[in-house]
């Protein structure tokens, strides 16, 4: 296992300009960078001899609503060489859209298509950009925080027209999402008592 | 004259028996050759992750076991060590040795039911029955430490929900006695079967380099030669301690991959072997009181563990604000949880990473050029489950 220090200092001095900010957390490397620069670390990453990344694990997003940057794209990659984790993330607007890395890692391809499908990122250059997981003629993101976990629609056979038909969804009970938080002290404490 | 050529299109599933779930497959065919293959998922999505979100993390947990549902134990696995790791909880060496037990056994449940029903698709019956009456013992061990047969829901944050209960770990290695020869007679009816071989060797080839390019893992990765396995390299709880193989194919076809896991298998019952014979004795979860909920006996007489239960069961524990990532080798590769958490005691976000998910989506680079009947024997090498490719 090569030093995951002396990885970060080589990341720090070949991309210098490229990175915003990077952390060693975990045991992993946190790396934050600029949309506009995403490709070329990748492909970096990739092929360098020194970082060997050459395995994507996932691309996936999360959601911050409340925050002008709304969303975070993260992209987690493998170097089986040096048995190292590298995880980057970049911030983008809602009407962002981002280059496709499909070119890089082939694997990217349904992973962009499910962060399409779930928050409704576009990527430019993406051979086949089309919805994954949802039904066919599904409409929202259904991973982005202001979805209702009920959904819009839903799906039941009707006798009267002998198939099956969309409607609102109609519950019987409403939804009911119970408050309690509380000023427990949660784990902080306990730990931090134990510290003494 | 020339004759006139036209492609077909064929809608193989969603409902197919051996697209192993409810997968959509459309594949042009020229004549009986596939030339091109577009997978349709989804049909099974049950919106996991956004429900995730919506629950505490204790609550969280089932919906692991709901993923692959032929090794649940191994899913919950991933999540319980994200937590582990952000609240730093130490797990009790106890509870490692059952975890480690467990997870192998949910190893040996979801290969045999790969192996057996990659065999059926390719025409053998025998295997399938024979197999499946030792998952059923399997089973029965799920059932005796957790109440039930499937969708276990024993793993927590901080160790395991209860002990095993008197007399388990003798049946498990009773079975651990007899499943050798199991593996070996299951291998009699397949290994050197002419027609099994005809139907696997060299179809779905996997050069090393597109392993690595598809994102593959698991078995998938070690069948074309990448000797990468997680236990080994990155190891989680007490995989240290114990000595196994990791077995790695050479050509990367689908018979190459069959080995693997049967070989696997073997290493499992040594692995389960190792455990039972060093099982030590000691605490099953961890002790603080803010994470574990208490013993039943002392909610009766401690103000303080009533306290703690109820708020347990009613608002959950609280997570520090982080971000990790945490993957574990599962029977089908690398099942990873990127976890966010925000300070409340319900997950910010909860992004699962399936093997299967990348595994089928080289569907269209693995069949292309091959028959039509060779699309089962592919599916059924690539081991998919659609719990946890749809999510």
């Amino acid at each position: 296992m090569q030093n995951i220090q002396d990885l970060e200092k080589i990341l720090n001095s070949e991309l210098n300009t490229k990175i915003k900010s990077s952390l060693i957390k975990h045991n992993q490397i946190y790396l934050k960078i600029d949309e506009a620069d995403l490709i070329k670390v990748i492909l970096f990453l990739k092929t360098n001899s020194k970082t060997k990344f050459r395995q994507l694990i996932d691309i996936t997003a999360v959601d911050y609503p409340e925050n002008e940057i709304r969303f975070k794209l993260i992209y987690l990659l493998l170097s089986h060489e040096f048995n190292q984790r590298i995880i980057i993330e970049i911030d983008i607007k809602e009407k962002d859209i981002v280059g496709s890395i499909t070119s890089i890692f082939p694997a990217a391809n349904w992973m962009e298509r499910e962060v399409f499908d779930m928050y409704g990122i576009d990527f430019k250059d993406h051979p086949d950009l089309r919805r994954i997981l949802t039904d066919y003629g599904f409409k929202g993101h259904p991973l982005r925080k202001d979805f209702p976990l009920t959904g819009h629609n839903e799906v039941r056979y009707s006798h009267e027209t002998k198939k099956v038909i969309y409607e609102p969804v109609k519950l019987e009970q409403n939804y009911r999402n119970f408050d309690y938080e509380s000023p427990w002290e949660g784990t902080k404490y306990i730990k931090e008592q134990t510290k003494e | 004259m020339a004759k006139e050529t036209k492609t077909l299109n064929l809608n193989f599933g969603p409902q197919h028996p051996a697209a192993h779930g409810v997968l959509r497959l459309i594949l042009q065919l020229d004549g009986e050759i596939v030339e091109k293959a577009d997978p349709h998922i989804g049909l099974l999505h049950r919106g996991t992750e956004k429900l995730i979100e919506n629950k505490t993390y204790t609550q969280a947990v089932p919906y692991f076991d709901r993923l692959d549902y032929v090794a649940p134990m191994n899913q919950e696995h991933a999540f319980a060590l994200a937590i582990e790791k952000i609240l730093k909880i130490e797990v009790p060496i106890r509870a490692q040795y059952i975890r480690v037990m467990f997870c192998e056994i949910g190893r040996i449940l979801s290969h045999i039911l790969n192996v057996t029903t990659q065999a059926m698709d390719v025409g053998a019956l025998t295997p399938t029955l024979w197999g499946f009456e030792e998952r059923e013992i399997l089973m029965g061990f799920y059932e005796k430490v957790s109440g039930s047969r499937l969708h276990a829901n024993y793993f927590r944050a901080g160790g395991v929900h209860q002990d095993l209960p008197k007399g388990l770990d003798k049946e498990i290695g009773k079975f651990c006695e007899r499943f050798p020869k199991i593996i070996n007679d299951l291998e009699l009816l397949l290994t050197d079967n002419r027609i099994f071989k005809q139907r696997n060797v060299d179809i779905g080839v996997v050069s090393k380099q597109d392993a690595l390019d598809y994102s593959f893992s698991g078995v998938m990765l070690r069948g074309s030669g990448v000797p990468w396995d997680l236990r080994k390299s990155q190891p989680y709880d007490c995989y240290e301690q114990f000595e196994f193989k990791i077995p790695v194919g050479k050509n990367g076809d689908c018979y190459d991959r069959y080995l693997c896991r049967i070989e696997e298998m073997k290493e499992s019952v040594n692995i389960i072997n190792q455990c039972l014979a060093n099982l030590p004795v000691g605490p099953i979860k961890t002790d603080d009181g803010k994470i574990s909920p208490p013993p039943k006996k002392e909610i009766k007489q401690s103000m303080e563990a009533l306290i703690h239960h109820f708020k347990l069961y009613t608002e959950g524990y609280r997570v520090d604000e982080d971000e990790i990532y945490t993957a574990v080798e599962a029977p089908k590769g690398e099942f990873g949880v990127y976890l966010i958490s925000d300070g409340s005691s319900k997950p910010y976000k909860c992004k699962i990473r399936a093997p299967g998910f990348s595994h089928l989506q080289a569907m269209d680079y693995l069949i292309k050029g091959h028959m039509l009947a060779d699309v089962p024997a592919v599916l059924g090498s690539m081991d998919i489950v659609f719990g946890e490719v749809d999510r």
